[in-house]
C-alpha cells in the first residue's frame, strides 16, 4: 500500500520533471546549442587575439614589429629577442628582486595578521571593536604614497627591500585581518579548550589548533596578495625606484627606452617573459585559485 | 585589607570567562600587526595631513609651513578639479563596464561544461597579468596604424585610422575599457559564485509560473546577486580611483592631460621634485575615497539587507 503510493508519487514527480525539462528545453534548446559557439568566439576575440599579438610580436624583428598585428613573423626569433631583453631588462636581477620583496612581505603579513586576527576574533570588548575597525580601515583607505617615502628616509629604509616589504605589509595587513578574523569567528572556541586544558601556552594553541584550520582562507589571501605585490609598479616607483630591480619596474624601463625607439618586439618579449611565472602557477593551480577566490569573496 | 576582600570575591564570580579569554588570547599578540600598520600605514597617513601644509620639495633642504597655499594653487590653476573630474569619471566608467562585462560573462559561462570551464580560465588570464604589461599591449594594438584599426579595416572594407589613444574626449573611455578588460575575469568569478548560491527551486518555481528567462533574471536572479554586486562595485571603484598602471602605460596621462588620473599627477609631480604638491594631491585622493567609497558601500549593503 505504502509502496505503491510512494511509487506513484515518484512516477508523478518524474512526469512533472519531464514536463519541466520539455518546457525548459523548448525555451533554451536553441541557446544551449549556440552557447558553446558564442563562448569560444568570445574567448578567441576578447582574449585570444590580444594574447596572440603578444606571442607573435615577441618573435619578430624590429622592422616587422613596428606596428604589431596578427601576422606571424617571417622567422621566429625568440632567442635573439629574449637574450636582448634578458640583458637590457636585467631579468634575473629583477626576478630575484621581485621574489626578495614578495616572499617576506606575504609571509610576514599572513603570520602577523592571522595572529592578531585570532585575538580580535575571540575577545569581545569595546576596545577590541575599535581596534578591529582601525585594523581593517586600510581595505578602503588609499596608502599615503608620498609621505611613506619621507618616513622611510627618516627611518633609513628608503630604497631598501626592507622598506618595500614593510610598505606592502602595511598595505595588505587590513585585507588579511578582515578575511582571517571573519574566518576564525566561524571556528568554535571549544576546539581550543582541549589543548588549553592540557596546559598548552596561547602561542602553542594558536599554532597547533587554529593555524592549520586557516589553510583555505590563508591560501586565498596568499594568491590575491601575491598577485598585487608581484605586479605592483606604482608603490615600487616611490619606494625602491632606481635602487632595486623588480620585474614591473624593469618593464617600465625597457618600455620607456623601447617606445622611444619603437622596439615593440623587445617590449612584448619582456611582457611574455615576465608574465610566464605567474601564468604557469595559475594554469597549474587554476582550480584551487578560482575556488579559493570565489569562496572568500561572496559572504 | 578587609575592604579588598569583597571586591576580590566579586571579581572571581563575575569575570571568569573574560579573565580566561584575556589569559588565553593575550592582547600582546596584536602588537606586531599594529606596529606594522602604525609605522607603514597610519603614520604616513597622518604625515599626509601635515606635509600638505608645507613647501617640502627637492629644491631646498629645509621644510617650511605654508598653510593652505598648495591647495589654493591646485584649485586656482584648475588642476585639482580637472584631475578629480577625470578620476571620478574613470572610476564610474570602470565600475559600470567591469560589472557589465563580468555579469555578461558569468551568465554566458554559467553552465558547468568543459568549454565553459576552459573559457573561465582564459578570461582570468588578464587578471593574472601585470596591468603595466596589459597597458603596453593595448598601446601597440590601438596605435593609429595598429592591429585594431587594420582588423576594422578588413571587416569594413576600407581604411580605418581611428586615433584610439589620441582623442581628448574618448580616450578616457578607451582606457576605462582596457581597465575593465583586465579585471572583468575577477568580476565574472564573483558573479558565478553568486549565481551558484541561488537555489534551483526558486528558479523552477518562477519557470512553472511562466516567467521568461529575462523576467526571472530581472526579478529574481539579479536582486539575489546583491552581495556579489556590492563586492564587485566596491572593488572596481576602489581599484580605479587608485588606478595608475594602465593609464600610465597606454597614454601616460595624455593627450593634453585628459587621462591624467590623480595617481598619475602624484607620480609626475613627485618626479619633478614637487613633493608638497604631490602630498596635497595624495591627501585629496584620500579624502575623496573616504567621502565616496563609504557611502557607496553603505548603500549597497542596505540593498542586501532588504532581501
Amino acid at each position: 500500500m505504502t509502496a505503491t503510493t510512494s511509487a506513484s508519487i515518484v512516477a508523478r514527480r518524474r512526469d512533472v520533471r519531464d514536463v519541466r525539462d520539455v518546457r525548459a528545453g523548448r525555451r533554451h534548446g536553441a541557446w544551449s546549442r549556440i552557447q558553446p559557439v558564442v563562448a569560444l568566439l568570445a574567448v578567441v576575440l576578447l582574449i585570444g587575439m590580444p594574447l596572440w599579438i603578444v606571442v607573435v610580436t615577441a618573435g619578430k624583428t624590429q622592422a616587422e614589429a613596428f606596428s604589431p598585428d596578427l601576422t606571424p613573423p617571417a622567422t621566429w626569433q625568440y632567442a635573439e629577442n629574449f637574450s636582448a631583453v634578458w640583458q637590457q631588462g636585467r631579468v634575473p636581477a629583477a626576478f630575484f628582486g621581485s621574489l626578495l620583496v614578495m616572499v617576506p612581505a606575504v609571509a610576514g603579513v599572513l603570520a602577523l595578521g592571522s595572529l592578531a586576527s585570532w585575538v580580535l576574533a575571540r575577545r569581545s570588548s569595546r576596545l577590541m571593536a575599535v581596534l578591529y575597525a582601525l585594523a581593517i580601515s586600510g581595505i578602503v583607505l588609499p596608502p599615503a604614497v608620498v609621505t611613506i617615502v619621507l618616513l622611510l628616509r627618516q627611518l633609513g629604509l628608503a630604497g631598501t627591500a626592507v622598506g618595500m616589504i614593510g610598505v606592502y605589509m602595511g598595505m595588505y595587513m587590513s585585507t588579511v585581518i578582515f578575511f582571517v578574523t571573519g574566518f576564525i569567528r566561524t571556528i568554535p572556541a571549544e576546539l581550543e579548550e582541549a589543548a588549553r586544558v592540557d596546559g598548552a601556552k596561547p602561542l602553542r594553541v594558536f599554532g597547533t589548533i587554529i593555524l592549520p584550520l586557516l589553510a583555505p582562507v590563508l591560501s586565498t589571501a596568499t594568491i590575491l596578495i601575491c598577485l598585487y605585490v608581484w605586479n605592483d609598479v606604482f608603490y615600487a616607483f616611490f619606494v625602491v625606484g632606481g635602487r632595486l630591480d623588480t620585474l614591473p619596474l624593469n618593464l617600465f624601463q625597457v618600455a620607456s627606452a623601447g617606445l622611444y625607439l619603437d622596439n615593440w618586439h623587445l617590449i612584448f618579449a619582456y611582457v611574455l617573459l615576465m608574465s610566464l611565472p605567474l601564468l604557469v602557477v595559475f594554469i597549474v593551480a587554476q582550480r584551487r585559485i578560482i575556488s579559493g577566490i570565489t569562496s572568500g569573496a561572496v559572504k | 585589607m578587609p575592604p579588598a576582600r569583597p571586591s576580590a570575591s566579586r571579581r572571581r564570580t563575575v569575570r571568569p570567562t573574560t579573565y580566561r579569554h584575556r589569559a588565553s588570547h593575550p592582547a600582546r599578540y596584536l602588537i606586531p600587526a599594529f606596529a606594522v600598520l602604525g609605522v607603514f600605514f597610519f603614520v604616513p597617513t597622518i604625515f599626509n595631513f601635515v606635509y600638505a601644509l608645507t613647501d617640502w620639495s627637492s629644491f631646498k633642504s629645509e621644510i617650511g609651513f605654508v598653510g593652505l597655499r598648495n591647495l589654493e594653487d591646485l584649485v586656482s590653476s584648475g588642476t585639482l578639479l580637472t584631475s578629480l573630474r577625470i578620476t571620478l569619471v574613470y572610476a564610474v566608467l570602470v565600475a559600470v563596464f567591469q560589472n557589465l562585462f563580468g555579469l555578461l560573462l558569468a551568465l554566458l559561462l554559467e553552465r558547468d561544461t568543459r568549454i565553459n570551464r576552459f573559457a573561465r580560465v582564459m578570461f582570468f588570464i588578464p587578471v593574472v597579468m601585470s596591468a603595466l604589461a596589459v597597458g603596453y599591449v593595448f598601446q601597440a594594438i590601438l596605435k593609429p596604424d595598429g592591429a585594431a584599426n587594420s582588423i576594422l579595416g578588413v571587416v569594413l572594407g576600407q581604411e580605418v585610422t581611428i586615433p584610439w589613444l589620441g582623442d581628448t574626449t574618448w580616450t578616457l573611455v578607451v582606457v576605462a575599457l582596457i581597465h575593465s578588460w583586465k579585471w572583468m575575469g575577477l568580476s565574472m568569478l564573483i558573479y558565478l559564485a553568486g549565481l551558484k548560491t541561488i537555489s534551483e527551486d526558486v528558479l523552477e518555481a518562477a519557470r512553472l509560473d511562466g516567467a521568461s528567462s529575462w523576467t526571472a533574471f530581472r526579478d529574481i536572479r539579479f536582486p539575489l546577486l546583491a552581495p556579489a554586486l556590492t563586492f564587485n562595485v566596491a572593488t572596481a571603484l576602489l581599484g580605479s580611483m587608485n588606478g595608475f598602471d594602465i593609464a600610465q602605460a597606454t597614454t601616460g596621462g595624455g593627450p593634453a592631460r585628459t587621462t591624467e588620473l590623480l595617481n598619475i599627477f602624484i607620480f609626475r609631480t613627485f618626479g619633478q621634485g614637487l613633493f608638497a604638491q604631490a602630498t596635497t594631491m595624495s591627501l585629496v585622493l584620500f579624502v575623496v575615497v573616504v567621502a565616496l567609497a563609504l557611502p557607496v558601500i553603505r548603500t549597497l549593503r542596505k540593498r542586501e539587507e532588504v532581501l
